[in-house]
């Protein structure tokens, strides 16, 4: 039986390879290969300095000297039927693929609105920028939409940031995302600053969205538990590479690395019996 | 045995600039922790409990109530107060930020035991500090080093071993391993519960994460604006809880055996 | 993603190094080694030189005539020896530079620091007082006091130029000890039980170091060049012998019309090397203080093993 991803894959990530080509290169990603089916999300775990976000950021092509894609490609499969390598993308090609097809919300990104600029500005600056064949009357009620389907009410386009609680913040930053009705979009970290309440909300409109408008979701994350709810697969990345990649109750039922196992026995369970991990029955030993 | 009670804590805030207004971080919190036992205090950010653990620790004044050492009020100044604080310590969150980078380990270790008298000269500082590094299973290479050179993980035992120094019977951990990679958090957690077995401490742990809450601690306080909401037994508040917050809390938090344990 | 003010300094210092010494000091970098060896050169002269001259006050006959064997630098209008007197001027300069940087650093450390820590009244008051001292004018200040004061000794323009300099570097460290203050690991010495003064003393101002020696070194500067153009106006210490008073006595002795270059270039010079010294000093301090400038400096660049079209992105974005 051929999976989704690889049946109608939308994104194609083939033994990609980043290094930070400081005066002792560190490999940051490792010949990742990955295939991301179209719709599906697909969850990226890992500890700090695993190497999850420069994955992202270098399949997006926003990596900066010293860090440099030293191999491997990533295709792009537009819904259309062509495919897009998006290594080979240069100048206007590079910026009218950008944010309309693969678009990303940052770590830390509800802090990355502009202070000083009210929220209607933010998001009408993304039409003025990638479509700007839209009239003034359209782009206002477009900016509106986009509002009131990531659940903040219409009212707030009026507001500043600091106005806004984090959550309505991030919630702004996913809307932003999801401006230009890209086919993939890459969340790094995008509930870990915030309220478990809060985090529920934003996660429940995620789910909704990709139910709605049919994007892929790259969820990257160190909460484990929360991808195991979430995700259709998931990729553990350790030390640049992805050590296991499976479905997510694949994963959490039988997994196979020793370090997935590890990962899975640090996360104490909720509801079952008290002393039980996540995973029961796994053997905790001696750890440094 | 109570080791440490607060008694009906209110604190208020004045807001700059908001003519008068006031922010109640605190609103009649009390409960007790007793010796040998781990309390968890379970919020969200804004619910006081950073408040609650300064004010405990004599950072901060009540506006109103008092806290307890054994029976009496706690002393605010002078000899009496560096009695509490040898008493009462805190594990901070950030174990980076809770160490000072000009100094060494040895440093930050030493100066509780001098502060305190629970070493004199220096033969029995050096002698200390050792055994403070060996309890939290550290090497004692670590003395001549740096915060910046360690990881996450062995700053935040160097600021467990730094709490204990001065013997202290109430150690409140506020948030210990949430800035700490996964792998390592259960570890430092489990350091935590031996080192309560072995010298008997109350322990007061302060989270937002429900499942380590529930597996660390014997009782259970939920706080929501400053007021305590719900307060029981471990097991009994996360698997029965009453409150329509907890309820939510525990609606809301990541549970993978609710989607996947049915397979 | 951190301002300079938001991470310690000395985190920002020992970020870099991986050995347990004590490394807050700059690495060497040919910046720092040229500002070195100049700065050092020159108060090797100053600390010297008087020894080795003549006397700068004997006058003679050979009145301003150009470098000779008998006199290397020259003469003055009244036959005084050009070089005997830049060497007692720049030990002069030296003597108000380190004055001057003492007392302001002394003054700034006590009104930024001790204040912002106390907190509450004593924290107003000095800063309110601070920043009047700020806003007071520095020149007229001097000139009123001159007015009175016809004969100035070195100390007291000293003095002058230390009372005049000190208020911005203490807002500075107000602002950077207010910001420290609510650090954690000042909470934990208390919660430790360190007394008040030994928090400020010994775990506060360690990491206010890198700044105060920046701070002193602009101080420095601003002192000898505060003092050259004091003297110039002829409102300094006319008495003694310093960079400005060597320039100011050339320009009544129509130096510059009569073609005496020998007479004002050598001080002017000293002034502008010695600043452009201490500058590049402070450059590499600065780089200790912010790990922005250290990480991502052209020098630091070229080690990186990127090729030159890998790097122009990178150009691109200097601020130019």
């Amino acid at each position: 039986m051929i999976s989704r991803h690889e049946k109608n894959p939308v994104l194609t990530v083939e033994d990609f390879s980043v290094d930070y080509m400081v005066e002792n290169p560190v490999h940051a990603v490792r010949d990742v290969s990955f295939s991301l089916g179209r719709g599906e999300i697909l969850g990226l775990a890992g500890e700090s300095g695993c190497g999850k976000s420069t994955l992202a950021y270098g399949i997006t092509r926003l990596l900066k000297p010293p860090a440099v894609v030293t191999s491997g490609s990533v295709v792009f499969h537009s819904r259309e039927g062509y495919a897009i390598d998006i290594g080979a993308l240069e100048g206007d090609d590079l910026r009218a693929f950008r944010w309309s097809r693969i678009s990303i919300v940052f770590q830390g990104a509800m802090n990355s609105l502009n202070p000083v600029i009210n929220i209607r500005a933010q998001l009408e600056d993304i039409f003025t920028t990638h479509r700007p064949e839209i009239g003034k009357k359209e782009r206002r009620e477009l900016c509106g939409d986009l509002l009131e389907r990531v659940g903040v009410d219409r009212s707030r386009l009026r507001s500043f940031p600091h106005e806004l609680s984090g959550g309505m913040r991030q919630r702004v930053m996913i809307a932003m995302a999801m401006a230009l009705d890209p086919q993939v979009m890459i969340m790094d970290e995008p509930t870990t600053a915030l309220d478990v309440v809060v985090q529920r909300e934003i996660l429940r409109e995620i789910t909704r969205l990709r139910e709605e408008l049919g994007f892929a979701v790259i969820f990257i994350t160190h909460d484990l538990p929360l991808l195991l709810e979430i995700s259709d697969r998931i990729a553990v990345m350790r030390n640049g590479e992805i050590v296991e990649l499976g479905e997510a109750a694949d994963l959490y039922l039988h997994p196979k690395h020793d370090y997935t196992k590890q990962l899975l026995s640090s996360f104490p369970s909720l509801t079952g019996a008290r002393g039980d991990f996540v995973r029961t029955g796994i053997e905790k030993g001696p750890r440094t | 045995m109570t080791t440490i009670e607060a008694r009906n804590l209110v604190k208020r805030y004045s807001v700059r600039g908001a003519r008068g207004q006031k922010l109640l971080a605190l609103n009649d919190v009390s409960f007790t922790l007793e010796a040998g036992k781990t309390v968890a205090l379970v919020g969200q950010s804004g619910s006081g409990k950073s408040t609650l653990a300064k004010i405990l620790l004599q950072l901060e004044r009540p506006t109103s109530g008092q806290v307890l050492l054994d029976g009496a009020p706690a002393a605010s100044r002078g000899r009496a107060l560096r009695d509490y604080r040898s008493a009462v310590q805190m594990v901070f969150q950030d174990p980076f930020a809770s160490l000072n980078p000009f100094h060494s380990i040895e440093h930050h270790l030493a100066r509780p035991l001098l502060i305190h008298h629970r070493a004199r000269s220096g033969a029995q500082v050096q002698a200390g500090v050792r055994r403070l590094l060996e309890r939290v299973g550290l090497e004692p290479a670590m003395l001549t080093r740096r915060p910046h050179e360690l990881s996450g993980g062995e700053r935040q035992r160097v600021a467990i071993a730094r709490a204990l120094a001065p013997s202290p019977r109430v150690l409140i951990a506020d948030e210990p391993v949430s800035m700490l990679d996964v792998s390592i958090r259960l570890d430092v957690l489990n350091l935590l519960s031996q080192l309560q077995r072995e010298e008997n401490l109350a322990i007061l742990y302060i989270t937002h994460d429900l499942a380590t809450a529930r597996h660390f601690s014997d009782e259970i306080l939920v706080m929501l604006k400053g007021e305590i909401v719900e307060r029981g037994p471990a097991d009994d508040v996360i698997l029965n809880p009453k409150h329509d917050y907890t309820r939510l809390l525990m609606e809301a938090a990541p549970n993978p055996e609710r989607r996947l344990s049915g397979r | 993603m951190t301002s300079v003010l938001a991470q310690d300094p000395a985190t920002a210092a020992l970020a870099g190094k991986t050995t347990g010494t004590r490394q807050l000091l700059p690495s060497m970098t040919p910046k720092l080694a040229a500002g070195l060896i100049v700065a050092a050169a020159i108060i090797l002269f100053g600390v010297l030189g008087p020894f080795l001259v003549q006397d700068p006050t004997a006058i003679s006959n050979v009145a301003l005539s150009g470098p000779t064997g008998a006199h290397l630098l020259g003469t003055t209008q009244t036959g005084q020896d050009v070089l005997a007197q830049l060497a007692f001027a720049t030990r002069g300069s030296l003597i108000i530079g380190a004055v001057v940087g003492a007392l302001a650093i002394v003054l700034s450390a006590f009104f930024g620091i001790v204040g912002s820590y106390a907190g509450g009244w004593i924290d107003e008051s000095f800063s309110l007082f601070t920043n009047v001292v700020l806003v007071i004018p520095g020149l007229p200040l001097v000139i009123i006091i001159s007015s009175y004061i016809p004969q100035k000794s070195l100390l007291l323009v000293a003095g002058v130029l230390a009372i005049t300099s000190w208020a911005g570097g203490a807002r500075v460290l107000r602002a950077i000890t207010l910001s420290l203050r609510s650090r954690d690991y000042v909470a934990a010495s208390k919660v430790a039980g360190e007394r008040t003064w030994r928090i400020v003393l010994v775990e506060i101002f360690p990491n206010l170091v890198p700044i105060l020696a920046s701070q002193l070194v602009f101080a420095i500067i601003f002192a000898i060049l505060g003092e050259a153009g004091l003297s110039f106006l002829g409102l300094g210490a006319s008495g003694s012998l310093t960079w400005g008073t060597m320039l100011f006595y050339a320009q009544n002795g129509l130096a510059l019309r009569l073609g005496a270059w020998w007479w004002f270039i050598p001080p002017g010079l000293l002034i502008a090397l010695f600043g452009a010294a201490l500058s590049l000093i402070n450059f590499s301090i600065d780089e200790v203080v912010n790990p922005k400038l250290r990480d991502q400096t052209r020098s630091v660049r070229k080690r990186w093993s990127l090729t030159k079209p890998q790097l122009r992105p990178l150009d691109k974005e200097d601020v130019r």
